[in-house]
């Protein structure tokens, strides 16, 4: 499961001054994959893959730390009015979220996104947008 | 065996003719033979969806009371040409508003007008004695339009090159998101579904020849803009009525970073008349070969890094210079599919019958370039010729020294053997003093990876690496990498004052 963590960086105990993935890692013993970070000096906005049995604990203890914790169900959502199945999302992607079926339909692995919001600007057809 | 035009029409009528789609006729004839094939199936039809910049539609918009001649016309803030009669306008897909906050343009109206929208017509005329009136504004449907005929310069290329980017950043194109160094492959058109693909002698596509556009029948006006099918690359003019068409097979696009296009779909039905026509539907996507060509190179000629076929182009990745590429697709196969089958049943229905062309399409012809008869400026034109450099082992207070004695600000620095290595400006040295004392050489402080030039590149190209660097001046390099200029911002100057080479 995907899980969005946000956080300020602004004084100087703030979780975004800590190591907190470290820690709660060190603590849980649950591997945490790190699939995007985006950290500025003010604040900082991670996008975590975490084993589906054991993300309530990972964000029960992120929150006691002081971070936002939002579950990413569908990170990339495509409007079928839009889309014509052209494909141009397939080769842009760094993550293969998309792919063809067998009647050149567009399929949308939303799971394995990670939003690099690559395919948004790209789409001819503005079909497709990011959840929140 | 031959079988006449007039047959199959009959077959049509009588709702016996044997219709397929053009990408079942391969295994057909596989199965068949040729003249098995051309005894069992009467028509092929085929289909094309994808983005056709050059689209657009001719309007009447009826008289008003007063009358206006409109000299200038607005559909919802996209500018339609009006140089022709008082109320008659063409509207570009491709033209854009220069008032929306986000990439708005003629395709997005003509989608809007497909589907049952309004929209906003503005006009402006300075009025003369037998049309007074100066301006006008009016809600339109599609419905209120004396005529809303499409006419399309240049639709349906038999294919289309390949685009990828062999440079170090993302471009955005009309081909789309082209990554770095090779990361994806973009590529257009139909492969064995492709009209002109399956008829590339032009012998049944051609003038008159009726067609499926965008929804609506329409018809092959004749050979496209651009047409060049001595090379493969063949297109066509083509004309429907916009109020038979749907939004389906009619969307606007944005491709990102380029501007508005129109995504069309567009069938033509070929009679399978003799062998030959036989053969040439048969065609497979493995048939079908185009170059790959490499988008980073800002040119008319532009290198091509591989030929495949649509088949590779379709299996979802190819390989260029041992590395797998991924590929992407800019039209829709499904739509493609969409089309040839409603085509298909169209035939099959007997609602529409074909023609043969009453004047045929040159298959040898070839584009030609433009002739320029300004000569495009060239660095060698304005570039610096007194090139002041330094060696790479020098110390960095000589190099200060030189930069203050000529007053200049950038030194190309050279290795033993006179070849470009680097480039020093002032601000590496100033950063040098102030970041630490240490630091003795040139070359440790050098730029290493030196955006540079070449005497004939076009100046235009110069100064968009110069823009986009965020840099002042380009050592200008010869073939061997030897220093022979340097272009800075300030040489650029020298175009406005017209000098240019005698």
């Amino acid at each position: 499961m995907k899980l969005l963590l946000t956080f300020s960086r602004r004084g100087e105990h703030d979780p975004g001054r800590e190591p907190v993935i470290a820690r709660v890692v060190k603590e849980t013993g649950v591997l945490i994959n790190v699939e995007k970070a985006n950290i500025d000096s003010m604040a900082g906005e991670v996008l975590i893959d975490v084993p589906d049995a054991d993300a309530d604990l990972i964000r029960r203890r992120l929150e006691e730390m002081g971070v936002s914790v939002s579950v990413m169900e569908n990170a990339v959502t495509r409007d079928e009015a839009e889309c014509v199945d052209c494909g141009a999302c397939i080769s842009i992607c760094p993550q293969r979220v998309f792919a063809f079926d067998e009647e050149w339909r567009l399929q949308v692995n939303a799971e394995r996104c990670v939003l690099c919001g690559r395919c948004i600007r790209a789409c001819p057809h503005g079909a497709l947008s990011q959840q929140g | 065996m031959e079988k006449s035009l007039d047959l199959i029409n009959a077959r049509i009528r009588d709702g016996t003719a044997r219709v397929v789609t053009a990408d079942e006729m391969p295994d057909i004839v596989d199965e068949l033979g040729e003249e098995g094939a051309l005894e069992e199936v009467d028509v092929v039809t085929t289909g094309t969806f994808g983005a056709m910049c050059s689209s657009g539609a001719f309007f009447n918009f009826g008289h008003a009371d007063p009358p206006i001649r409109m000299e200038r016309v607005w559909l919802n803030d996209v500018e339609a040409y009006a140089g022709i009669a008082a109320v008659d306008a063409y509207l570009g897909a491709t033209q854009e508003a220069d008032t929306k906050d986000r990439p708005y343009g003629g395709a997005h109206v003509l989608e809007e007008l497909v589907a049952g929208g309004t929209v906003e017509l503005r006009a402006t005329s300075r009025g003369t004695d037998c049309y007074p009136r100066r301006s006008i504004a009016t809600e339109l449907l599609l419905e209120d339009m004396n005529q809303a005929i499409m006419v399309n310069p240049r639709n349906s290329y038999q294919r289309y090159n390949a685009a990828t980017n062999t440079t170090d950043r993302t471009l955005s194109t009309y081909m789309g998101t082209l990554l770095p160094r090779c990361g994806n492959v973009s590529y257009s058109g139909a492969g064995t579904l492709s009209p002109l693909s399956n008829d590339p002698e032009f012998r049944v596509i051609g003038s008159g020849v009726p067609i499926f556009l965008a929804g609506g029948e329409g018809m092959i006006v004749g050979e496209g803009t651009q047409h060049s099918a001595g090379g493969g690359f063949g297109t066509l003019m083509v004309t429907g009525d916009m109020k038979q068409m749907r939004q389906e097979f009619l969307r606007a696009a944005v491709m990102n970073g380029y501007g508005v296009t129109m995504y069309i779909g567009l069938g033509v039905p070929i009679p399978v008349l003799d062998t030959g026509i036989v053969r040439s539907t048969a065609v497979r996507d493995e048939d079908i070969l185009t170059n790959v060509i490499d988008y980073g190179t800002p040119r008319r000629d532009r290198p091509s890094v591989a030929t495949v076929s649509y088949a590779d182009l379709k299996s979802g990745s190819i390989e260029i210079g041992g590395e797998t590429v991924r590929t992407s697709s800019l039209s829709s196969y499904r739509g493609a599919r969409a089309v040839a089958q409603e085509l298909k049943a169209w035939i099959e229905a007997g609602k529409m019958e074909l023609a043969l062309p009453t004047r045929r399409i040159d298959p040898a012809k070839r584009v030609r370039p433009m002739r320029e008869t300004a000569v495009t400026p060239r660095v060698r034109d304005i570039m610096n010729r007194q090139v002041i450099s330094i060696t790479e082992d020098e110390e960095i207070r000589v190099a200060a020294k030189r930069l203050l004695k000529d007053e200049t600000n950038h030194l190309p620095v050279l290795d033993g053997n006179g070849a470009l290595v680097g480039i020093i400006t002032t601000y590496d040295i100033s950063k040098a003093v102030v970041n630490d004392g240490r630091l003795r050489q040139v070359k440790d402080i050098m730029t290493r990876k030196v955006i540079k030039t070449t005497p004939d590149e076009p100046v235009d190209i110069a100064a968009q690496k110069l823009e986009r660097n965020n840099i002042s001046a380009l050592p200008v390099v010869d073939a061997t990498n030897r220093v022979v200029g340097i272009l800075s911002a300030i040489d650029l100057g020298k175009l406005f004052g017209g000098r240019r080479r005698p």
